[in-house]
C-alpha cells in the first residue's frame, strides 16, 4: 500500500483512528441534517396549510422505501460480521445486498418523483415542496455517494482487502438510514 | 516499515509536490495553505486600499485601480471581508500552523490521513480559484455584503450579479468542505496520534486550541450548509426559502449564518489565543499560568458561543425577550476571554521577558484585542446596539478583534516558528520595524472608526458626500486620516515581505532550538526532515511549559528529554 505514516497506527484513545474519523464525520454530517431539519420544522409550524400539500405525498411508496433502507442495514451489519471473521469474499456478496437496496431506493424515489413533477409539484410550487425536494435530495445524494464507495469497498474485500472498511462504509450507512426514518415521519406521515 | 517508506523520501520535494499539491507531508501542504492564504491576503488589502481610497476621496481615480463605481464598491468590501476571514484568517491560522505544528508538537510523523490532508488543500485551492473567478463574470463579484442576507443575495434583479453570487456561494461552500475535512484529520490526529506518555494535559495549548476550534467549526457550520444549498436554489431554481411572499423568511437565513458566524469568531480566536500563550511563556521564561484553568475556560466559551448568535439581529425585528436572553448570553461570554487574557497578563507577571519581534506580537494581541472586546460589551447590549448597529463603531469593533487574531496572530506564529518552516533566522531589527510599522497605522485606523461610527456614519455607504450630515469637513478629515494610516501600513508589508523572502533563502541558519524551548517541534531538526524525527519518535516526558525550574543548570526542560 501506499506510504503510512506512523501516526495512523497509533491509537491513543484506545480506537483505531479510521473508526473514530468516522464518528467525526457522522457528527459533522448530523449537524448539516440537523440544520434542514430544525429549519423545516419551524417553517411547518409556522405554516399549518402545509399539511394540504403533504396529503399529496406517496406514503405507501416513502413506506416501502422506507423498509428497503432497513433491510440494506441489515446487510450492511451481516457483512461486518462476516469481515470481522476474515471472511471477504461473503462481505463483498453481503455489502451488494445492500447496493441492491440502494439502487432500489433510489428507484421507487425516482418513480415517486416523476409522479409528483408531472402532478405540477415541483420544487419551485411552494414551501412545503421546496423542502421535501431538497431534504430527500441532499439524502438521496448521500445514498448515491454511500453507495460508490461501498462499491469500491466491496471489491477490495472480495479480495480480501481493507476488511476493516467493511465496518466503516457500515457506520456511514447506518447513519444515512437513520436520517431517512426522520424524514419519512416529517415528510410523509405529518398530515 | 515507515522507516524504509521515509528513505525513499529523502530527495526534496518534488515541482509536482511544491507547486501542483501533490505533497502528502503536513509541513508542506502547511505551508501551502499558509502561502495561499497570504496571496489571498494581499488581494484582500488590495481591496482595502481600493475602498478607503474611495471613502476618503470620493471619485478620485484609485492608482492601481481606476475610479470605484457603487457596483465595484459593492464587490469590494463584500470579497474583502469574505477573503479575510474565509480565505485568511481560517487557511493561515487553522490550516497552516494547524498541519505544521500538531503532528510537530505531539510527537508523530505525519496527520494520521495524509491523503485526506491533500485532499483539504486541493479544495482550498479550488476554492480560491472560484472566488477569485467571481471577480471576472459580467457584473463582476458578488457585492451584498460576506453575510449574504437575503434578499439582497438571493435574487439578481436586486444584487445585480447573477453569476457572481452564485459563484461566490460556491467557493464558501467548497473553502467549508476543506475545513470539515483538515478538521476531522486534526482531531483524530491529536486525539490518537500523541507521543507515548503524552497525556491530555501535556498537550501544548496551541494544539488544544487549533483542535476546540475545528470543533467548534464542524458544530456550527451543518445548518449553513444546509442554509447556503437552500441559498442556492432560491438563486439558480427559484425557490423561496428565504422569500416571503412564497412561504418563507429572510430572518431565516440570518439566523443560520449567525448560527455559524459567531462561533467562527471563536473558531479563528482560539488558535491566536494558542499561538500566544506558546510565544509568552517561551519569552517570559514562566510557566503557563494556570494550564487547566484556560482549558475549561475555552471549552466554556466553545459551549457558550452557541447561544450568541441573535446579538447581530438586534434589530432584525427579533422578540426584543429574546434579545435580553442574548444580551445576557453575550455579555457573559467575555467574561471567560477576560480571564483568559489576565492568565496571559498572570503568565508574564515576575517573568524574565524578552522583548524579540515574535513576543512583541504576541504582546500587542493582548492590547490590541482588549480594546476589541471592551467595545463589544457595547454591542452586545440590545439598548445600545439599537444605536450603533450597522455603523462603523461595529466596524471598528470587529477589526480589533479581527487584525489582532488574523493580522497579529500570523505574524506573531510566522515570526515564532519561521526558524523550524524554514530553517532560518528572520531579522530582528527588521522584524521590529515592521512591527512598529503595522502596530501604530493599524490603531490610526480604526480609532477615528469607532468616533466615526459614534457620529452616526453607517456602514456599506460608497459616498458619504451624499449625507449633508455625515460631509462634514471634520467627519471626512477623519476618513483621510484612517486613509492615510492604511497606506503607511499597507506600505511597511513591504518591509515583512522582504525580510521573509530574504531569510528564507539568506537567513542565518536556525539551530534546532533557536528560542529554548520546550515542545516536541523544537528537538527536531530544522527545518524537519520528511517523518519529522528521524527513525525514533520521541517519547514524552511531562508537560510543555516546565521553564526556570528550581535545581535545573538550564532555565528550560524540553519534553523529550527522560529528564
Amino acid at each position: 500500500m501506499a506510504f503510512q505514516p506512523i501516526a495512523t497506527t497509533r491509537t491513543v484513545m484506545g480506537m483505531p483512528t479510521a473508526r473514530l474519523a468516522i464518528w467525526w464525520l457522522v457528527v459533522s454530517e448530523i449537524v448539516i441534517f440537523g440544520g434542514i431539519l430544525a429549519t423545516y420544522l419551524m417553517h411547518r409550524l409556522g405554516h399549518p396549510e402545509w399539511a394540504n400539500y403533504a396529503v399529496h405525498t406517496n406514503v405507501y411508496a416513502g413506506g416501502f422505501n422506507t423498509f428497503v433502507l432497513l433491510t440494506s442495514s441489515v446487510f450492511a451489519v451481516l457483512a461486518h460480521d462476516a469481515a470481522s471473521q476474515g471472511d471477504g469474499k461473503k462481505a463483498a456478496k453481503l455489502l451488494s445486498g445492500t447496493l441492491v437496496c440502494a439502487v432500489m431506493f433510489l428507484c421507487i424515489k425516482g418513480y415517486e418523483w416523476s409522479v409528483e413533477i408531472s402532478h405540477g409539484y415541483t420544487i419551485t410550487a411552494n414551501g412545503f415542496w421546496s423542502f421535501y425536494y431538497t431534504a430527500a435530495g441532499v439524502h438521496g445524494l448521500h445514498v448515491i455517494i454511500g453507495g460508490i464507495i461501498m462499491a469500491w469497498i466491496a471489491k477490495d474485500a472480495y479480495q480480501n482487502k481493507y476488511l476493516h472498511r467493511v465496518e466503516l462504509v457500515g457506520i456511514y450507512w447506518h447513519f444515512v438510514d437513520l436520517v431517512w426514518i426522520f424524514l419519512f415521519p416529517l415528510l410523509y406521515i405529518a398530515k | 516499515m515507515s522507516a524504509t517508506a521515509h528513505d525513499d523520501h529523502h530527495h526534496g520535494p518534488t515541482f509536482a509536490e511544491i507547486w501542483l499539491l501533490q505533497s502528502t507531508d503536513h509541513k508542506m501542504i502547511g505551508k501551502q495553505y499558509m502561502f495561499i492564504g497570504m496571496f489571498m491576503g494581499l488581494i484582500g488589502a488590495y481591496f482595502a486600499y481600493a475602498f478607503r481610497m474611495q471613502l476618503a476621496f470620493p471619485g478620485v481615480n484609485v492608482p492601481g485601480f481606476g475610479t470605484v463605481s457603487p457596483l465595484e464598491y459593492n464587490a469590494l468590501v463584500t470579497n474583502h471581508g469574505t477573503i479575510m476571514i474565509f480565505w485568511v484568517a481560517m487557511p493561515v491560522l487553522i490550516a497552516a500552523f494547524g498541519n505544521f505544528l500538531i503532528p510537530l508538537m505531539i510527537g508523530c510523523d505525519d496527520m494520521v490521513f495524509p491523503r485526506l490532508n491533500r485532499l483539504s488543500v486541493q479544495i482550498f485551492l479550488a476554492s480560491a480559484i472560484v472566488l477569485i473567478a467571481s471577480f471576472f463574470v459580467h457584473n463582476g463579484g458578488f457585492g451584498g455584503a460576506w453575510t449574504a442576507y437575503p434578499p439582497l443575495s438571493a435574487k439578481a434583479e436586486y444584487n445585480l450579479t447573477p453569476l457572481g453570487s452564485t459563484l461566490w456561494l460556491l467557493a464558501v461552500v467548497l473553502e467549508f468542505a476543506a475545513f470539515l475535512i483538515g478538521g476531522i484529520n486534526f482531531i483524530t490526529t491529536a486525539m490518537n496520534a500523541r507521543a507515548p506518555g503524552m497525556k491530555a494535559l501535556d498537550v501544548p495549548m496551541v494544539v488544544w486550541m487549533i483542535c476546540i476550534a475545528s470543533l467548534l467549526f464542524m458544530a456550527s457550520v451543518g445548518p449553513l450548509v444546509a442554509g447556503a444549498v437552500m441559498l442556492l436554489f432560491d438563486q439558480v431554481l427559484g425557490t423561496g426559502f428565504f422569500d416571503p411572499d412564497k412561504g418563507g423568511g429572510p430572518v431565516l437565513w440570518q439566523h443560520l449564518f449567525w448560527f455559524f458566524g459567531h462561533p467562527e469568531v471563536y473558531v479563528v480566536l482560539l488558535p491566536a489565543c494558542g499561538i500566544t500563550a506558546e510565544i509568552i511563556t517561551v519569552f517570559s521564561r514562566k510557566k503557563l499560568f494556570a494550564y487547566k484553568t484556560i482549558l475549561y475556560t475555552v471549552i466554556g466559551t466553545g459551549v457558550l458561543s452557541f447561544f450568541v448568535w441573535a446579538h447581530h439581529q438586534f434589530i432584525s425585528g427579533i422578540d426584543p425577550r429574546m434579545a435580553n436572553v442574548f444580551t445576557i448570553t453575550t455579555v457573559l461570554i467575555s467574561i471567560p476571554i477576560a480571564e483568559m487574557m489576565f492568565l496571559f497578563i498572570a503568565t508574564l507577571y515576575g517573568g524574565s521577558i524578552r522583548f524579540t519581534t515574535p513576543m512583541l506580537w504576541a504582546l500587542s494581541f493582548i492590547a490590541e484585542f482588549l480594546i476589541g472586546g471592551v467595545t463589544g460589551i457595547f454591542l452586545g447590549s440590545s439598548g445600545a446596539d439599537i444605536y450603533f448597529h450597522d455603523t462603523y463603531f461595529v466596524l471598528a469593533h470587529f477589526h480589533y478583534t479581527f487584525f489582532p487574531i488574523a493580522i497579529i496572530g500570523t505574524f506573531a506564529a510566522l515570526t515564532f516558528w519561521f526558524p523550524k518552516m524554514f530553517g532560518r533566522m528572520m531579522n530582528d531589527t527588521l522584524g521590529k520595524i515592521h512591527f512598529w510599522g503595522t502596530i501604530i497605522p493599524f490603531n490610526f485606523i480604526f480609532i477615528p472608526l469607532f468616533y466615526l461610527g459614534a457620529a452616526g456614519q453607517h456602514r456599506r455607504i460608497y459616498n458619504f458626500n451624499h449625507y449633508p450630515q455625515l460631509a462634514t469637513p471634520d467627519l471626512q478629515a477623519l476618513r483621510v486620516l484612517a486613509t492615510v494610516s492604511l497606506l503607511v501600513m499597507l506600505s511597511f508589508q513591504a518591509v515583512f515581505i522582504y525580510n521573509m523572502l530574504y531569510s528564507m533563502f539568506r537567513g542565518k541558519k536556525a539551530p534546532n532550538n533557536p528560542w529554548n524551548a520546550n515542545t516536541l517541534e523544537w528537538s527536531c531538526p530544522s527545518p524537519p526532515p520528511h517523518g519529522n524525527f528521524g527513525d525514533e519518535l520521541p517519547n514524552c516526558y511531562r508537560g510543555p511549559y516546565e521553564y526556570s525550574v528550581p535545581g535545573r543548570d538550564e532555565d528550560f526542560w524540553p519534553q523529550n528529554l527522560p529528564n
